[in-house]
């Protein structure tokens, strides 16, 4: 290993013609140096981990830290302002015994019991939006007539925040998620939702309702303020993500016509196929954690304080892990795929999110199963600006009966 | 086999039981980690071992 090696920013310009393959850097990083110096937007040199058995390693180890005044923004335009501890109720950007506070307050109510007994009413939220579709068809964006309202509806109803607010938070949520937006739009779509989340937290203390945030504020000892954040918290975690696995998702099923084949065959397969495909498409880029005290890994020593980047769809493209990682395999073992994160952090939603896929997109298929591009592939939208990849849009169309 | 497991690490993702359900459960009020068969039988140590590993805080020793 050279010690002039040059620091490198995190990859993520991916080849033209491959909408669902990582970036080809990190392939490249990962068989030569799977712990590599980093260069963060910020300045900062850091180190970005490729392989999965160290990216395990570093979310499972707690002398990493994941507090937000720790660490330095892997990706430029995602930090708005200096480092600064993370405000009351943001958990996600905490330690224990902070972190562990919140969480605790959380689990129970995302657990897979839990998420399952929702499986009727999103079967029903999905079906509206297929119906809805057909009628205003032959064409479609599935982003909007599909991916973005179905698990946007549903955390609504399960945090209980009007679904008629779902457009607002979100139009707001993207311009917060965009790497292309100004500091100034940032700043102002930060304060439009925590001034939202905060009226409807106040409403619910007045008034308590039987839903997520309603039996927080009557049951929980949180601060106006924690109360508003976790909400905001949550909503955020619930919104892009998932829309963002379900367009992607259809689309790479699209594009893979024999394992589309497979899944409508068997209905048994789609929970391995939610696996699969939260695999091989790695929607979140990567996170970040800041070391609290000098650390060997992988045979390189991370000094106290420098951050280290993981990133998602490397680890879950090792070949030492997945055979032959490239390929979309509906059958293939997924175990261990690190889509969801790993150690304390990991997704505290994916329960939600699994049974989000496993019912929204056999159900697009079963609905129009000659669903295809309605534009040329290069002419699909990628979303390589923004810190979740997807699509921006996803014209579709399909045969009228 | 004989199962331990730490519900003060527990970070309640269930994993354990959407893995080994005949083995792990989550708690109804919390979430956290159920253990319904501390000492399962040999047909499902697979699935154990699997969700052992599988816990993201490292909750479960075998």
């Amino acid at each position: 290993m050279s010690e002039f090696e040059a620091p490198v920013p995190l990859p993520t310009a991916r080849k033209a013609g491959c909408p669902f393959d990582p970036p080809e850097e990190l392939a490249r990083l990962r068989g030569e140096r799977p712990i590599s110096p980093m260069a963060y937007p910020d300045g900062h040199v850091g180190w970005l981990v490729t392989s999965h058995a160290l990216v395990r390693a570093v979310l499972a180890d707690p002398r990493f830290s994941h507090r937000a005044d720790l660490t330095h923004a892997p990706i430029g335009g995602t930090r708005v302002g200096p480092a600064r501890p993370a405000p009351p109720g943001i958990f996600t950007s905490m330690d224990p015994p902070e972190h562990t506070r919140y969480r605790h307050l959380l689990t129970g109510q995302f657990t897979v019991r839990r998420m399952r007994r929702l499986t009727g009413r999103i079967q029903e939220i999905t079906a509206e939006h297929l119906d809805a579709m057909e009628r205003q068809g032959p064409t479609a964006d599935l982003m909007e007539a599909f991916a973005l309202p179905i698990p946007g509806l549903v955390i609504c109803e399960l945090l209980g925040v009007p679904t008629t607010e779902r457009a607002r938070f979100q139009s707001d949520m993207s311009k917060l998620m965009s790497l292309e937006v100004s500091t100034e739009e940032k700043i102002a779509a930060f304060g439009a939702l925590q001034a939202f989340m905060l009226d409807l937290v106040l409403a619910k203390r007045a008034e308590p309702t039987d839903d997520l945030l309603g039996g927080l504020a009557t049951a929980a000892d949180l601060t106006d303020e924690e109360l508003a954040n976790i909400g905001g918290v949550l909503m955020g975690a619930g919104f892009e993500t998932t829309a963002n696995m379900l367009a992607l998702g259809a689309y790479a099923l699209m594009s893979h016509p024999g394992q589309l084949a497979a899944l409508r065959a068997d209905a048994d397969l789609a929970d391995q196929a939610v696996e699969e495909l939260l695999r091989y498409l790695s929607v979140i880029p990567g996170t970040v954690r800041a070391a609290l005290e000098d650390v060997e890994l992988g045979g390189r020593i991370v000094k106290a304080g420098q951050s280290v980047t993981v990133s998602i769809p490397a680890a879950n493209h090792d070949p030492e892990h997945f055979a032959d990682p490239g390929t979309l395999d509906l059958h293939r073992p997924t175990a261990g795929h690190v889509a969801f994160g790993h150690g304390i952090h990991q997704c505290l939603g994916q329960q939600l999110a699994r049974v989000e896929m496993r019912v929204a997109l056999p159900a697009l298929f079963d609905r129009f199963p000659a669903l295809r591009l309605a534009v040329p592939p290069e002419e699909v939208p990628l979303r390589t600006d923004m810190m979740i990849y997807g699509v921006h849009r996803l014209p579709v169309t399909w045969d009228k009966e | 086999m004989r199962i331990d497991v730490d519900r003060g690490r527990c970070c309640g993702a269930g994993m354990c039981a959407l893995t080994a359900p005949e083995v792990f459960d989550q708690s109804e009020d919390d979430g956290l980690v159920v253990v319904l068969d501390a000492a399962p039988a040999p047909e499902h140590e697979a699935a154990v071992r699997r969700a052992a590993t599988l816990c993201p805080s490292g909750a479960i020793t075998l």
